[in-house]
């Protein structure tokens, strides 16, 4: 027999590395708006209240018995009655109060005792206090609680604090591990090595970065081991285990028992007192779960080495708004070239005409009534790199979900009109046109080579399930045609990749096979989103010369996210440069690098630093005095 | 690897290097048990002189960012020695190193993870000042230059860091590593996680802020035009060695080694018709490499078919 212990990923909600509390009476106020948090609160201070003012009110005491009164009715000078041995109902449940909290209480106070320090000490310094902890934590874990709180209570005599003090010793082991992976995870944050850069002492380093990330689960993990402990209590004084000397809700319970087919009602009482208080006391560390962790979901987080699962979220809104440095200077530019559009001077005849594959008219997508894309026209003509170019928080990214119909739920999109090779598709792009119109016609190659991987599947596997699906190729034909991919985008060894696992290939290894995975099925579109930026510098180079090729050879269509200027120099016929939900010139990209109109593409183009002089340090600023000019 | 030896221009100096780097070696436990250890450092010596940029060029796994960690203390050195201000700090006792951060400072490349979220920008800036004991209106007044010096609003020091772009955490981080006048600062990446033109605004802010207080940057990045235009001097980094140091005019335009002239030759320009000479300047210099004699360890297999480990 085990003990229940709460789950402390669950404690956490699967999240213990970035909560930090915020200021105290922030989170104080925020869960005083709680409903749930207050009622918990307060039926759990009125039981202590209760408890703790026994001698107030009722002049009766507990261990008191009068035959006489033997299980007498509740009414006249016994408000709840009397037990099997006439000792007052409603005394006893008062100060059997006292023993069950404060019981439980040091119960818990020995766990978080033992368990913060020694995680905290683990955590941050590991070496052979690390080993030694965890070995101990294991074995305490592995013993069953309940045998040898029999053998203790045994040898020691039978005494409820001392139980108690031995269940907390033994739920420690839980706290132990929850604090360790907080701080596991909080000392490999980067402040954490400034910190330490700046001098601070480790007591200093945790006092300052690791408690307070510490403090949330912990708090929450305690409202749930006084829950816990609550019930263990009443279960060893329900076998009588506990001190008979003192009146407790358990011992109520074990007295009731004998009664229960005389005087049923003695089992609600103490029964009563039990259920309300563990469930205040679970529902507390549910609000309290939902204020401390909760409350900081939104941690925003780098957008351009995100995961494409985040990049489909909500980056477009992510960049915070207030009036300072690179917003003000991105303001000028949006004011003179609102200015230029008016003039017509950015907006030139770029649109190819005729032959089109993809045409977008007037997209727009709002997140929460903010618009992200607004108003973003464009078309692909088959053979013809488009790159899509643009910072981060342009909407570049986002217009490439759209077509591939990929934006997130919460995303509100319109089109004007979306066609595909002649055929309409809806708002929601190509996911919802179905029949394999994703994956066989339209393709998509991501930014993250790794995390588009599925880890648990080899690298072969993950090739030939769509060409199965999509062209409905046997295994054997599937595995023929991926190998010969495999060798197409310039992987050496065709069949060692096809029987690896993604984290047994590189990075540039693992793009070019979602590379191959992308052309697979002969798509006539290729959307590519930032697919090099997480590269190194060669390798971009290799991976840019094999989409040419393979472009080329294919006469696809093809739109190429990036923010990068070299990207589109050295890959797109023509450009189309995005500005906060705008595309605000597009061009030829020979026309637009020569020539380009607008200020705020004029503007990036000057803040390359490909041809800047080795130490002038003002080329960078007359360029952008040149855009205010 | 018998290559280009890690060349000082030696230049006239009044002063000896402020940080020397000497036969550097890194090794970080290998992963389980029994496994031998893996070398990230194999010898590695740079300088760098009082108020000068060094740029350290390399690679994702070339062992940069450990050259960085290494100097700060973060990182466990195995042999060689570190000398600051003439004297070894490669292995000092905690309360020692902790006396050297009056002068060794650092800017990481994450402005997302350097900041700590739950605290507010006038407590990141002031945590250097905990250690001196400063006065709270002494803590105060060094926030409001800090932040001028970068250019953030007065009102700033009040705000968490989630309230601020990329770029502004970076000034965050910027003014955090300036708070004790450090004599240098160890820069990794600080600029390759934010937008272009924002790149090139904190880097301006860097050159001005060394112009201005004379500290020296060892300046770790991937890429070569960054590098460029912050560098006095370069230094390139190949799996785990210096395979060429010169003037950075010298090293990112006409470089010696071939690993540099391929570096160079893969970084795309943001001009179509030089970009199109480049890439055929670089495929034909890959098929001479292909075609050569493989003297240099560089030829054989590209580093895109290496298994990450």
């Amino acid at each position: 027999m085990t003990l229940p212990m709460p789950d402390p990923a669950a404690a956490t909600a699967g999240q213990p590395v970035a909560i930090a509390v915020p200021r105290r009476d922030r989170t104080l106020r925020r869960l005083l708006k709680d409903p749930t948090a207050v009622v918990c609160l307060s039926v759990l201070t009125l039981i202590a209240l209760a408890s703790a003012a026994a001698p107030l009110l009722t002049s009766y005491d507990p261990s008191a018995s009068d035959l006489a009164d033997a299980l007498a009715s509740p009414g006249g000078s016994h408000p709840l009655g009397a037990d099997g041995v006439g000792r007052d109902v409603l005394s006893r449940l008062l100060y059997g109060g006292r023993t069950s909290l404060l019981g439980t209480a040091l119960a818990t106070a020995i766990a978080i005792a033992i368990g913060v320090p020694a995680g905290l000490v683990a955590g941050y310094l590991r070496g052979w206090f690390d080993g030694l902890a965890d070995w101990v934590s294991n074995l305490v874990m592995s013993i069953p609680a309940i045998i040898l709180l029999l053998v203790v209570l045994a040898t020691v005599g039978q005494s409820t604090y001392l139980a108690m003090a031995v269940f907390g010793v033994l739920m420690s082991p839980g706290v132990f591990r929850l604090v360790r992976g907080s701080v596991n995870a909080v000392r490999e944050e980067l402040y954490v090595d400034a910190a330490r850069v700046s001098g601070l002492s480790d007591t200093r380093i945790v006092r300052r970065h690791v408690l307070p990330v510490v403090q949330a689960p912990v708090i929450i993990q305690a409202a749930q081991l006084f829950g816990i402990g609550i019930l263990i209590q009443a279960g060893l004084e329900f076998l009588g285990l506990g001190s008979t000397a003192e009146a407790s809700w358990g011992s109520m319970l074990n007295d009731a028992f004998g009664n229960i087919y005389t005087k049923p009602l003695l089992l609600l009482w103490p029964g009563v007192a039990i259920a309300v208080t563990v469930a205040a006391a679970g529902l507390l560390a549910n609000a309290l779960t939902d204020v401390l962790v909760g409350g900081r979901a939104a941690k925003p987080r780098r957008h351009r080495k995100a995961a494409t699962a985040a990049v489909a979220g909500a980056t477009g809104t992510g960049t915070p708004a207030d009036g300072t440095t690179e917003t003000a200077e991105a303001a000028d530019i949006t004011e003179a070239a609102e200015a230029a559009d008016t003039a017509g001077a950015a907006l030139r005849t770029g649109e190819p005409v005729g032959d089109e594959l993809l045409v977008v008219r007037d997209l727009r997508i709002a997140y929460g009534g903010s618009a992200v894309v607004d108003g973003v026209s464009l078309a692909v003509r088959r053979g013809e790199v488009l790159g899509l170019v643009g910072e981060s928080g342009s909407g570049k990214s986002q217009t490439a979900f759209a077509v591939l119909g990929l934006l997130p739920p919460e995303a509100h999109a319109t089109v004007g009109a979306l066609s595909f090779g002649g055929t309409e598709l809806s708002a929601s792009g190509a996911e919802a046109a179905g029949d394999g119109m994703l994956g066989r016609r339209i393709a998509y190659v991501p930014q993250e080579p790794m995390s588009n991987l599925d880890p648990s599947f080899r690298i072969g596997t993950q090739l030939s399930e769509p060409m199965r699906r999509h062209l409905g190729l046997s295994r054997a034909e599937a595995r023929k045609k991926v190998l010969a991919l495999l060798d197409r985008v310039g992987i050496a060894d065709p069949a060692r990749v096809y029987a690896a696992y993604p984290h047994q290939v590189s990075g540039g290894m693992a793009q070019r096979v979602l590379i191959a995975a992308a052309v697979s099925c002969d798509p006539d579109l290729l959307i590519a989103d930032e697919p090099t930026t997480a590269l190194d510098v060669t390798v971009q180079a290799e991976v840019l010369d094999l989409m040419r090729s393979l472009q080329k050879e294919r006469d696809m269509g093809m739109i190429l996210v990036t923010h990068d200027f070299g990207v589109v120099a050295d890959i797109c016929d023509r450009v189309a440069v995005m500005q906060t939900g705008r595309i605000v010139e597009s061009a030829p990209a020979a026309e637009l690098f020569a020539d380009p109109r607008h200020p705020y593409t004029r503007m990036l183009l000057a803040s390359t630093l490909e041809d800047s002089e080795p130490r002038r340090p003002l080329t960078a600023t007359a360029a952008s005095e040149g855009v205010d000019a | 690897m018998s290559t280009v030896a890690p060349a000082e221009p030696a230049p006239a100096r009044e002063t000896g290097p402020l940080l020397s780097v000497d036969k550097l070696v890194v090794d970080y436990p290998g992963k389980g048990r029994g496994r031998p250890p893996v070398r990230v450092l194999k010898g590695v010596s740079v300088d760098v002189h009082p108020g000068e940029t060094l740029g350290l060029v390399g690679e994702s796994g070339s062992g940069k960012t450990t050259l960085g960690r290494a100097i700060l203390g973060l990182a466990p050195v195995t042999g060689g020695t570190i000398g600051f201000g003439g004297r070894d700090i490669s292995a000092l006792g905690r309360k020692e190193r902790r006396a050297l951060s009056d002068d060794i400072q650092v800017v990481f490349q994450d402005p997302y993870t350097s900041l700590n979220p739950a605290l507010t920008v006038g407590d990141i800036l002031t945590e250097p000042l905990l250690v001196t004991g400063a006065s709270d209106a002494d803590a105060g007044r060094r926030v409001r230059e800090l932040l001028d010096q970068v250019r953030l609003p007065a009102d700033a020091g009040e705000r968490l860091p989630r309230e601020f772009s990329g770029g502004q955490r970076q000034r965050i981080a910027i003014a955090r590593a300036l708070t004790r006048a450090p004599k240098i600062i160890v820069c990794d990446e600080p600029v390759s996680a934010l937008d272009l033109s924002t790149q090139a605004r904190i880097l301006d802010l860097f050159i001005e802020i060394q112009e201005r207080t004379g500290v020296a940057y060892l300046f770790i990045t991937h890429d070569l035009s960054v590098v460029r235009h912050i560098s006095h001097r370069v230094a390139v980094l190949y799996r785990g060695e210096i395979v060429e140091t010169g003037e950075a005019s010298a090293v990112t335009t006409a470089p010696e080694h071939p690993y540099t002239r391929r570096l160079l030759l893969a970084a795309p320009v943001p001009d179509p018709a030089r970009q199109a000479e480049r890439r055929a300047a670089r495929l034909e210099f890959a098929a001479r490499q292909q075609a050569g004699a493989p003297t240099d360890g560089l030829s054989g297999t590209p580093a895109a078919d290496e298994p990450t480990s």
